[in-house]
């Protein structure tokens, strides 16, 4: 049986190209049944499909890489052909090492991003895996784990917003019930503040120079909206404040921030500034209690731990690596396993027909002994011809082992007489 | 035997403690050695302790080597603990290196030899009282020492912030608290059973160290509580209060 890959991703095709083969859950489930049971040469199919990607994993008989080949082409319809100079094709250990590495997040966009090893697992539920492809999407699923555990390669953002939720959990002992306070309604304070609300913080107050503005965007988050006037009050309730507005001057300043800190009663207040030129007053970031952060301060955040993902990302294809060598090690065992079956069946024959004819002049008493012992003695005998075959499978002369052995004690022969 | 045990325990906190703080510098790998070192050294410690307690005739860790030693046994149990959630594993960065440099002292300071006294159970519940107390403010401490290093993190808006995650200030100010409040609840058992069943004659220099401990830890928490002090300030009492109880607990009671 061998294992098939055919897709595309964003490496090589563009947006207007991956769109042409995208599906989602349940279509890929649908075509994964398809595939598995039109009567090609699959056996075994599973549709991976995500923003960045669309590949078709498939086992089956020889000529399966053409049919993988054939069908990601026919899922594309009339845009095959600008589809083909971008798709991939990877067979057997190559397809399963691929597999491994886009489970660890090491092929997507951002190294380590979190979602891709939840869709993989979605797409294996969904799929119509069989005994190979079964096998080969669990390891993916291990090595994907491995790499999160292992590695620090996940636990670093990667967007600004991303950073400032990531910061404020630095501060806070988690989100749930925190109140953030919007100022202005810029497009990155909404991305920020639904990053916030998505970790469990409550969009309090929407703080804006004109009211239906604030409003507008207090409706989606099911906030108070009040103008710029109210502004201090409004922080008495903060513990996250995220302004970005287009004022020329500073919007928030000291003495607004120490009377709120003072309400707080030691409480930390975080101050996200993502607006240029700043809303917040710099020296803010002196006074105990109070966290500020512009957007440099948290680019910087960002680029660090985008470095910091390229180091683990290193580590992380060394997990891959391991689980790929214990695919490849799988995969060669399952040449010798009929040998060895045959071999362990043959002795356990012999040992059978002998026990049989003396089994009439045993004593009552000595016929379990003499079954005992005849079981150890096949069992010992075969243990060391039984792990060396294995070892032997993961080289190139594995299949040369198990026809030596097939050939040496007659194993099939009976059969082919 | 006893003596035997000393320095893979040794060995085991000084490894802990050196991965920690290769963690700090960003080397993740070896974390697992980390944890492995903590358990291992702690499981030779208890049996360095069990072998003490049965060689001894009464309580044996009434010299400062054997009350070194059990405080740091009493403060790694702690960490375990509090060490087997992710999250707060790297309190090891600060109580790791205590602990190895308490086993240190303690080996200075007389190695493994017993100094029973037969003053019974008494004497043996008011020194564990008093040591599991001591051991709790130095988790308080050490938590207290994470969280101004991650506030000056936080404050310097250091770009690797986030690279290292330590507990949230949140957390930390919390848990030194709590720690704070259970080693006072100790202490003030500690003390209780000392005046109630011991043989203390009159007031002496150590009764009057434990009792100025007792005050200090009892007024950081008051001032916590009523005057809203949390954070950096809170932070930085408890430290300070451990370097008093450092700086004076050995000379009441260990200068003989």
């Amino acid at each position: 049986m061998r294992l098939a890959l055919a897709g595309v991703s964003h490496h090589r095709a563009p947006l207007a190209v991956r769109e042409r083969v995208a599906v989602d859950l349940e279509a890929a489930a649908r075509l994964s049944r398809s595939l598995a049971t039109s009567g090609g040469p699959a056996h075994e199919a599973v549709v991976l499909s995500t923003c960045n990607r669309t590949e078709l994993y498939v086992a089956g008989d020889d000529g399966i890489v053409d049919h993988a080949d054939r069908a990601l082409l026919d899922l594309a319809g009339p845009g095959a052909v600008e589809l083909e100079p971008a798709a991939y094709r990877l067979a057997d250990d190559s397809a399963a090492l691929h597999l491994f590495r886009v489970a660890a997040g090491l092929d997507s966009m951002v190294p380590g991003e979190g979602e891709i090893l939840g869709q993989v697992r979605d797409a294996f539920e969904a799929g119509s895996p069989g005994p190979l492809l079964g096998r080969t999407f669990r390891m993916a699923l291990r090595a994907g784990r491995r790499a999160r555990v292992e590695t620090a390669i996940g636990e670093s953002p990667a967007s600004i917003p991303a950073a400032a939720a990531a910061l404020a959990e630095q501060v806070f002992e988690g989100l749930a019930g925190r109140s953030v306070v919007l100022v202005g309604a810029g497009r990155m304070s909404d991305l920020t503040a639904r990053n916030l609300r998505s970790r469990g913080a409550a969009i309090s107050v929407v703080v804006n120079r004109t009211l239906e503005h604030a409003e507008r965007l207090a409706v989606s988050f099911d906030a108070r909206s009040v103008t710029v006037d109210e502004l201090a009050g409004a922080l008495g309730v903060a513990d996250i404040v995220v302004s970005s507005t287009s004022a020329p001057g500073f919007v928030l300043g000291g003495e607004a921030v120490t009377s709120a800190l003072r309400e707080r009663r030691g409480r930390p207040l975080l101050i996200v500034d993502l607006a240029v030129p700043r809303d917040v007053d710099p020296a803010l970031g002196a006074i105990e209690g109070c966290f500020l952060y512009d957007v440099d301060a948290l680019e910087s955040v960002v680029s660090a731990t985008l470095e910091g993902r390229r180091t683990e990302a290193v580590h992380a294809e060394r997990i891959v690596s391991e689980e790929a060598e214990r695919f490849h090690a799988w995969r060669a065992s399952l040449v010798v396993v009929p040998a060895i079956a045959s071999l362990r069946a043959h002795a356990e024959e012999i040992r059978a027909t002998e026990l049989a004819r003396v089994e009439g002049r045993l004593p009552e008493g000595d016929r379990d002994v003499v079954d005992t012992l005849t079981a150890q003695i096949v069992n010992k005998l075969l243990h060391l011809p039984t792990v060396r075959l294995k070892e032997a499978a993961v080289s190139e002369d594995g299949l040369l082992y198990a026809d030596v052995v097939r050939h040496l004690f007659g194993l099939g022969e009976e059969d082919e007489g | 035997m006893a003596e035997l045990l000393v320095w893979p325990t040794l060995i085991a906190y000084g490894e802990a403690a050196l991965v920690y703080a290769g963690e700090l510098r960003g080397h993740r790998r070896y974390s697992t050695l980390g944890i492995w070192g903590v358990r291992i050294g702690w499981l030779a410690q208890t049996m360095l302790l069990a072998a003490q307690a049965r060689s001894a005739d009464g309580f044996p860790w009434g010299t400062r080597a054997g009350a070194l030693n059990l405080l740091s046994w009493l403060l790694v149990t702690g960490y375990l603990v509090w060490g087997c959630r992710p999250r707060y594993r790297l309190v090891g960065l600060a109580v790791m290196p205590v602990a190895a440099a308490l086993v240190v002292l303690a080996w200075v300071g007389g190695g493994t030899a017993l100094g029973s006294r037969g003053d019974g159970w008494a004497l043996a519940i008011h020194a564990a009282l008093m040591l599991a107390g001591l051991a709790s403010f130095t988790v308080a401490a050490a938590m207290a020492a994470l969280y101004v290093f991650e506030e000056r993190r936080l404050k310097r808006r250091d770009a690797g912030v986030l690279r290292l995650r330590l507990p949230s200030l949140e957390a930390l100010d919390r848990l030194a608290a709590r720690a704070t409040l259970v080693g006072l609840s100790l202490l003030t058992a500690g003390i209780a059973v000392g005046l109630g069943w011991l043989d203390v004659g009159g007031i002496d220099a150590a009764m009057t160290v434990a009792v100025l401990i007792w005050v200090v830890y009892a007024l950081a928490l008051a001032v916590r509580w009523e005057a809203g002090v949390r954070g950096r300030r809170f932070a930085r009492l408890l430290i300070a209060g451990l370097a008093l109880v450092v700086v004076v607990l050995p000379l009441t009671h260990f200068a003989a």
